[in-house]
């Protein structure tokens, strides 16, 4: 049983659980409700998903609590259509498990949801978070470890922050060229 | 109250239709200004950062529409600071495409071989140079291997990058800092510049009304620095001709919001929309079969793991580039690179039990992330791109501080259309899937829809009024004087990359621009030799404009 939670709480939970069904990770400490712990390492929420969602260049981050109120409310009906029992001291996505996250977040962001242009955008966010790192410097990221960076192996800039591959290419012919290629190089 | 600001010539957006036509107007001597919503930015402004608010947030315009998501430049440049550089010509089948409206679609005076000179002008501008093998980078590499392997062709593509200042950094989207783009900025921009040309930055256009003399008024926004959503000041400026460059995705939204004062616009203003056709699928590789089967492996010993180095596109196939192939059945496949986000957001899990394009099936393959190859096609659509009412302001409801809005556009694929992108997604299967190399799928088009980084053709040239906004000088059909020498000119998907041919088109336009502004009363001549000064092309060139 959780203590009474905030309704800052109460949000931050929410958007949490969303950011972990779009990337996974495992739980940040013994008895984590809002990170699922359905895959290995860091995911959106480890990557930072709610500073991302929080940073005012996303235009979005006056609308949070708002969107986190409708995440509730959707998982209230779908909790009822389905007949689930799920911790009442928990907001309800976060009472749901992974499987079930998952299944109604697919609808939510589904072609045919009336409301998908948003919950679309919460994901893109969400998957931001985890793959570039967007709330941050990205040279800073990677010094810190940023754990989507880390797993994708995103190579490291060079001292000045600098990306730079002196070694890019095989070095030679891997095919043939198409018969009828112009001088210009161009097709014909 | 101050008098209004006159020009001669007024020229909206500054990539490629924009550049060229004020370094051509501004060299034969009339006064031009170049207004440009965007900021900026040069070398060292050039970010290699993720993070919202660097350059690469800055100068890029993702917009997403009902069907079809737009991407472009947003600064002085436009596209060309934040493309790929790759640079083909369209084959000569392109030119006699007949498309949606079953008839040529393209102006009877343009074909191939009259295009070639014009496509000259411009390579010699950039320049554009033929790339061999040893700038090929793995990527590039790895997709010319597999081709071979499936006993197809595979050609390094013409870019106009200056490899020796090339790191291989991948960074193009975000403007390079490395100053081996040859963008706009290094070529028609700052010779324009010599010439006397104005270029005003975050100065976005809104519509045109006309003035008593024939004449017309540009009225304009001026965007926030950092947060493009607030407008910080208007004005206008009047001019005697009008040069519409803001592309594809910009011009037609200024035509239809001009309309209840311009009076009628041609039908195909904001009509016929193609996106290039293109499709994007992402294969991950088997790194033992890479070794295996194609012979790979890179200095460190690995086969490939190399997603992240190069600069772009650097190999294409064009078997299926073939004339006698029926139409929407031909196409052209390039290796790619999108950086993450963009570029790992639609990909799909191959044989997902759950979501495929989030999850915890979707993180283990973005964890191969350095074995995955992206693969562009650009096949033959059908036009079907439709503009609806233009928003309060600019080509999008600004949702971000920068770079994210919603449009107008809407976009439902004919079955020709689909036909075209399944026979590419299983040619891309072939190709990339035998004997075990990799795994593909296609990006999904639940999320955003299609996409497109070609947006073409919605208010394009032709000879028919009924199906083209432009004739074939590019002058706005019954609306004497405004010019349209943007990518939104081009009549139909090109199946190459477009901005060579967006360029010549841009520049072959040019004399007959300038004889339509010396009857206007500007004093103007044509005939100015390349940015830097060469001259073969434009000698070459005015053998055939002598009237
Ligand atoms: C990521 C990416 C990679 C690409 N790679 C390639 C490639 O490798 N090869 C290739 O051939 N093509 C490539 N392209 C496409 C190429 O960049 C475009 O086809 C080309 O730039 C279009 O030229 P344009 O003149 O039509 O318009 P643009 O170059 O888009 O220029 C339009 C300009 O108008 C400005 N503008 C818009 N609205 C207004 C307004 N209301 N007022 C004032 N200014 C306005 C814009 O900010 C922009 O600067 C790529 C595009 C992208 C996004
Ligand atoms: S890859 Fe080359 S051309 Fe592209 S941004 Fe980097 S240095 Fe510039």
């Amino acid at each position: 049983m959780q203590p009474d939670i905030t309704d800052e709480q109460h949000q931050t939970m929410t958007l949490e659980a969303f950011a972990d069904t779009i990337v996974p990770g495992e739980k940040r400490f013994p008895g984590d409700v809002a990170v699922a712990g359905a895959a290995p390492g860091g995911g959106a929420v480890a990557a930072g998903a709610l500073a991302l969602l929080a940073d005012p260049a996303t235009g979005i981050a006056n609308d949070l609590g708002a969107f986190a109120d409708l995440l509730n409310e959707h998982a209230r009906k779908y909790i009822a259509e389905h007949g689930l029992t799920t911790d009442p001291a928990l907001p309800p996505l976060v009472g749901l498990s992974f499987a079930h996250r998952t299944t109604l977040i697919q609808q939510l962001t589904g072609p045919d949801h009336p409301e998908k242009e948003f919950w679309i955008l919460v994901a893109l966010f969400s998957n931001m978070a985890f793959d570039t790192g967007a709330h941050l410097h990205t040279a800073d990221a990677m010094a810190a470890g940023h754990p989507g960076l880390a797993a994708m192996g995103f190579a490291r800039p060079g001292p000045d922050g600098l990306w730079r591959f002196p070694d890019y290419s095989y070095g030679r012919p891997l095919a043939n060229l198409h018969p009828s290629t112009t001088a210009s190089g161009s097709p014909s | 109250m101050n008098a209004v600001e006159k020009v001669d010539v007024l020229v909206v957006g500054s990539g490629f239709g924009g550049a060229i036509a004020a370094y051509h107007l501004a060299a034969g001597g009339a006064s031009v200004t170049v207004l440009e919503r965007g900021p900026w930015l040069e070398g060292e402004d050039f970010d290699h950062d993720f993070k919202l608010g660097s350059s690469y947030t800055r100068i890029f315009d993702f917009v997403v529409g009902d069907g079809m998501s737009l991407l472009g430049g947003n600064c002085v440049g436009g596209g060309s600071v934040v493309y790929f550089a790759a640079m083909p010509r369209a084959p000569r089948f392109v030119f006699e495409r007949h498309g949606s409206i079953g008839r040529r679609m393209w102006p009877a005076a343009i074909t191939r071989d009259a295009l070639d000179p014009w496509y000259d002008r411009v390579t010699e501008s950039l320049p554009v140079t033929r790339q061999d093998w040893s700038d090929v980078t793995y990527s590039g590499g790895l997709f010319a291997a597999a081709c071979a392997h499936a006993g197809r062709t595979a050609n390094p593509v013409p870019v106009a990058i200056d490899a020796s200042k090339c790191t291989n950094c991948n960074w193009m989207m975000a403007g390079c800092r490395f100053d081996a783009k040859r963008s706009l900025l290094f070529n028609y921009l700052p010779a324009a510049i010599a010439h006397g040309a104005t270029i005003r930055p975050m100065h976005e256009v809104q519509k045109l009304t006309r003035n008593a003399d024939g004449g017309y008024r540009v009225h304009f926004n001026i965007i926030d620095d950092s947060d493009y959503r607030i407008t910080a000041g208007d004005g206008v400026i009047d001019a005697k001709i009008v040069i519409l460059a803001a592309g594809a995705g910009a011009t037609p939204v200024i035509l239809q919001r001009s309309e209840p004062e311009l009076g009628t616009m041609p039908h195909a203003v904001g009509r016929y929309f193609s996106g290039n056709g293109e499709r994007l699928n992402t294969a991950i590789l088997n790194e033992d079969r890479v070794r295996d089967l194609l012979g790979l492996e890179k200095a460190d010993g690995v086969p490939y793991a190399a997603s992240q180095i190069g600069k772009g596109p650097c190999v294409a196939s064009w078997d299926r580039l073939d004339g006698s192939r029926p139409e929407y059945t031909r196409y052209s496949l390039e290796q790619l690179y999108f950086p993450p986000g963009f570029g790992t957001i639609l990909a799909q899990v191959p044989d997902a039990t759950g979501p495929s394009w989030f999850g915890a099936e979707k993180k283990e393959i973005v964890k191969r992330w350095q074995s995955w190859l992206t693969i562009f096609a650009m096949t033959e659509d059908d036009n079907e791109g439709v503009f609806g009412p233009p928003p309060p302001t600019g080509n999008a409801t600004r949702i971000s501080q920068q770079m994210l809005g919603k449009g107008p556009i809407r976009y439902d694929p004919t079955p020709n259309t689909l036909r075209g992108w399944a026979l590419a997604d299983a040619d891309v299967k072939d190709i990339m899937e035998r004997d075990g190399l990799s795994r593909v799928m296609p990006w999904t088009n639940d999320v955003v829809g299609a996409y497109t980084v070609h947006p073409l053709a919605s208010c394009r040239i032709g000879d028919d009024p009924a199906t083209s906004a432009l004739d074939d000088g590019h002058e706005l059909r019954g609306h004497p004087g405004i010019f349209v020498t943007d990518g939104s000119a081009v009549p139909g998907a090109l199946t190459v990359n477009p901005a060579l041919t967006i360029a010549a088109l841009a520049e072959r336009a040019m004399p007959g621009i300038v004889r339509a502004a010396r009857e206007r009363g500007i004093d103007v001549t044509y005939g100015a030799p390349a940015p830097d000064g060469a001259t073969s092309a434009r000698n070459a060139v005015l053998a055939l404009v002598r009237d």
